[in-house]
C-alpha cells in the first residue's frame, strides 16, 4: 500500500514531552479526518508508548524517542514509537494485563490500553538495545 | 492547577480537569494527598467531569487515591467520567472496587 505522508518526530525522553507527542502524531493522523473517537484513539495509544519510554526505557542515562507516523491511501496510519533504552527481558509477560516492574501508580495497562485501541499493536524489543513499538489504526472516517 | 479541591463536612471533593498522564498526574496526586492528610474525609469524590484527556496513568491515579482515602478511613467515589474514558475505565476493573456514576 502506497504511503501518502510520513513524518519523524525526535525528542527527549522527558514527562513533560507527552502531550506535544501524543498531539503533534494526532494533529498529523487528522489528514485522513478521523472521527472524535478514531482521534483519540490514536492520541491514547501513542501516550502509552511514549510515556513507557519515558517511564522505563532510561532508568539511568538521558534519552531520546524516536517516532515515525506513516498514512497510507487506504486510510492506514501506522505510528512507531521506538527508543534506545534498556529494552525488555520478556515482551509476551509485559504485554500481559496488569503487569509492571514499576512500583508507585504504574498499573500495568498500557499494553492492553495500546492493544485495544488500535487495529494491531506489534512489539519489538531486545535488552540492551531498546524497544520499538508500532501501532496501526485503520481510519474509516467521518465521510463513511 | 489541573485540581480544584473543596471540603464540605466529611466530603472532600476533587475536581480534575484537563489533561491526565503521566506528568499532570504527579500534580494533581500531590494536591489530593495533601488535602487528604488534612482533612481525612469519611468520603473522597474525584470529579472528572472537566477532564478532556486520561490514559493509563488516571487509573493509577485513582487507585492511588482510593488506597490513601482509605488508610484514613475514607472511601473513594468517582462523578462525571466522561465517555471517551469509558474504554480505559472498562479494561481498569476498577468499578468492581469504586463506584463510578454520573450527576449530569
Ligand atoms: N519502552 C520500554 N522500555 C523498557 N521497558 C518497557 C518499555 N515499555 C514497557 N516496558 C515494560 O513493560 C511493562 C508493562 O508496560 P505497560 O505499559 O503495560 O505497563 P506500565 O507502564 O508498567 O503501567 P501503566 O502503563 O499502566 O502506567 C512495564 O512495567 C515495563 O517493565
Ligand atoms: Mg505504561
Amino acid at each position: 500500500m502506497q504511503v501518502i505522508n510520513e513524518m519523524k518526530l525526535v525528542i527527549d525522553a522527558l514527562s513533560v514531552n507527552e502531550g506535544y507527542c501524543r498531539v503533534a502524531v494526532a494533529t498529523f493522523v487528522s489528514q485522513l479526518d478521523p472521527t472524535i473517537e478514531e482521534l483519540n484513539d490514536v492520541k491514547t495509544s501513542v501516550s502509552e508508548a511514549v510515556t513507557n519510554c519515558i517511564v522505563h526505557a532510561y532508568p539511568k542515562k538521558r534519552g531520546k524517542i524516536y517516532i515515525t507516523a506513516r498514512l497510507y491511501a487506504d486510510g492506514l496510519s501506522r505510528v512507531t514509537i521506538k527508543d534506545r533504552g534498556i529494552g525488555i527481558e520478556d515482551v509476551k509477560k509485559a504485554r500481559e494485563p496488569l503487569f509492571t516492574t514499576a512500583g508507585g501508580e504504574r498499573s500495568g495497562l498500557g499494553f492492553s490500553v495500546m492493544e485495544s485501541f488500535s487495529d494491531k499493536l506489534t512489539v519489538r524489543s531486545k535488552p540492551g538495545w531498546g524497544t520499538s513499538v508500532t501501532i496501526e489504526k485503520r481510519i474509516a472516517g467521518k465521510g463513511k | 492547577m489541573p485540581v480544584r479541591i473543596s471540603t464540605e463536612a466529611n466530603t472532600m471533593t476533587a475536581f480534575l480537569s484537563g489533561e491526565i498522564d503521566h506528568h499532570s498526574a504527579a500534580a494533581i496526586r500531590d494536591a489530593i494527598d495533601t488535602q487528604i492528610q488534612i482533612n481525612r474525609p469519611k468520603l473522597l469524590k474525584l470529579d472528572f467531569s472537566e477532564v478532556t484527556f486520561m490514559d493509563s496513568s488516571g487509573v493509577g491515579l485513582i487507585m492511588g487515591r482510593y488506597k490513601n482515602a482509605l488508610t484514613f478511613g475514607g472511601r473513594t467515589e468517582v462523578a462525571n467520567m466522561p465517555a471517551f474514558a469509558e474504554k480505559v475505565m472498562r479494561l481498569s476493573g476498577l468499578e468492581k472496587i469504586i463506584r463510578f456514576y454520573k450527576e449530569k
